[in-house]
């Protein structure tokens, strides 16, 4: 069997906010073309991951490789035009700016992108809504034009974190979709989660996480029968 | 003669023409402090220095390189911004994750620091710049006399500004500044050089503040004090619009101009503190100013 080809490789990452050390040697592969999901407890690192897959917190150490290209040492604007692009938790979207400035925010950073077009064929919603403040959207369209917004830059990975937090579980199916046909049109996705009936329905693997660091990887066929241990991972 | 509320109109209209004048430096000045808070977080207290040091480069070119005032209009904002970016780079640079207080206090060494060797260079007494031919004499509109240069100040004065203004909120570029004003760090995730754009948003809020400099020479003398002369009214003009808003700083800027020249024609006692007492009653009413987020 052929190996596959790991887009991303995060080994023995530490991180860390002031004093406090949050990462205690992550490790873990994302596959090309696979949804990729970190599940676990609140405050367990997910988004500490994220943002440290970014370069977006204060020290970090280990290393994390995207396309063979060490990231560790680079800035996070250096970082995204390797062609990662990140969706955050509290989804970023800004009030001094209209729908349509904040989905063509993001630079193309090369060709390969979804245009703008399609984008919109995704989410209609964000049209219709183009010259509305940004933040006047409802939460799941704010939610939706954060997805969409990192669609046309042209990145093959995108980081999506806590999608379908606080959101109707209309919303939550309809993300569900996105994400599914995201992947479909080639996208390599990590995904951070702490709903894994949603998880599941969209990711090919789960990691699971624990104290800053993973300690177990569970695949998706086999999470009926992983179910107990998932359960008792995730405190539910 | 004619009278409007018992004035001379000739009085009147020569009042609000001077006070027109002040409000294009207000706007001028009050708009890059706008910029410079906005993105950087700073109060940038050295930008009454870097608005005279872009008087005197006018008036060093002049005397020594013979450089005439069109020349100085782009060579002093060049020469300043420059000036203005080494100390983003090297000084201002370390305070963005500090308190305001920090910045301002640099800055304010700054000035005094800059203020300090121009007045042991050039005495504390002002040195002449003459108007350019070009805009030499004035115009007699019938009802008062208007000095050619000084409506090519306002004339200036209103491009920069609207040009400034229609920059940040209707360009691609415009966006990134705001919403790196907003959240620095997830505009940097999205690829775009945040540090750089930093550094150019101090360059161009203090070139304007030298090019005000430059429209000033010929206005005022060329003298050390002329910067921080005129700040703290500039630092009122800022408050009152809403720190850190651009078309509040541009609007508020022209219109306390007008309110001061208007003060000096029916309480000219009351003239140099007019603006300090509008902004006493705007920050009653309004907190974050007239044009301010919250306000």
């Amino acid at each position: 069997m052929a190996e596959p080809d790991i887009l991303l490789s995060v080994k023995d990452l530490h991180a860390h906010y002031g004093e406090s050390h949050v990462l205690h040697g992550m490790t873990f592969e994302v596959p090309r073309g696979e949804v990729v999901t970190l599940l676990g407890r609140n405050g367990v690192g997910k988004t500490t991951t994220m943002r440290s897959i970014m370069g977006i917190v204060g020290k970090r150490a280990g290393s994390v490789r995207y396309h063979g290209t060490e990231t560790i040492g680079l800035s996070s604007n250096r970082i995204a035009r390797l062609g990662l692009a990140y969706c955050p938790e509290e989804r970023g979207i800004f009030s001094s700016l209209t729908v349509k400035e904040n989905m063509v925010l993001p630079p193309i950073i090369k060709p390969g992108g979804l245009p703008l077009e399609e984008v919109y064929e995704l989410f209609p919603r964000l049209l219709e809504r183009g010259s509305s403040q940004g933040t006047k959207l409802s939460g799941g369209e704010q939610q939706m034009l954060a997805i969409a917004r990192i669609l046309r830059t042209g990145a093959d990975m995108l980081l999506l974190d806590e999608p379908t937090e606080g959101l109707a579980p209309v919303i939550v199916q309809h993300i569900g979709d996105i994400i599914r046909t995201l992947r479909q049109r080639g996208f390599t996705i990590l995904l951070v989660e702490q709903n894994f009936h949603f998880a599941a329905t969209v990711a090919d693997r789960h990691y699971v996480v624990e104290h800053g660091k993973v300690i177990d990887m569970i695949p998706n066929q086999a999470l009926t029968t992983n179910m107990d241990k998932l359960k008792t991972y995730l405190g539910v | 003669m004619m009278t409007i509320f018992g004035m001379p109109t000739q009085a009147l209209f020569g009042q609000l023409l001077l006070g027109l004048i002040n409000g294009a430096f207000y706007a001028m000045l009050s708009l890059g402090l706008a910029l410079i808070f906005g993105l950087l977080n700073i109060i940038n207290f050295s930008h009454g220095a870097l608005y005279m040091m872009g008087a005197f480069v006018a008036w060093l070119a002049l005397n020594f390189l013979g450089l005439g005032y069109w020349p100085a209009l782009i060579v002093a904002p060049l020469v300043v911004a420059a000036l203005g970016m080494l100390i983003e780079r090297t000084m201002l640079c370390r305070l963005y994750k500090l308190d305001h207080l920090y910045g301002l206090l640099l800055t304010f060494g700054l000035a005094l620091v800059i203020e300090g060797l121009f007045r042991e260079a050039y005495g504390v007494s002002g040195q002449p710049y003459s108007v350019p031919k070009e805009l030499a004499g004035g115009w007699n509109l019938g009802f008062m006399f208007l000095p050619i240069y000084r409506g090519w100040v306002v004339v200036a004065s209103l491009i920069l500004c609207l040009g400034t203004w229609f920059a940040i909120e209707k360009t691609k570029l415009g966006a990134y500044l705001r919403a790196a004003t907003e959240n620095p760090t997830l505009v940097q995730a999205f690829g775009i050089n945040v540090p750089v754009m930093i550094t150019l948003t101090y360059g161009f809020g203090v070139a304007l503040a030298a090019i005000a400099g430059v429209l000033a020479a010929p206005v005022y003398q060329v003298s050390p004090k002329m910067g921080s002369d005129l700040i703290i009214v500039v630092f009122a003009v800022v408050v009152i619009g809403g720190m850190g808003s651009i078309m509040g700083s541009i609007v508020t800027g022209y219109l306390l101009g007008l309110v001061e020249g208007l003060t000096k024609v029916f309480y000219p006692e009351a003239a140099s503190t007019v603006i300090f007492m509008v902004m006493v009653i705007v920050l009653l009413i309004k907190p974050a100013g007239l044009f301010g987020k919250g306000a």
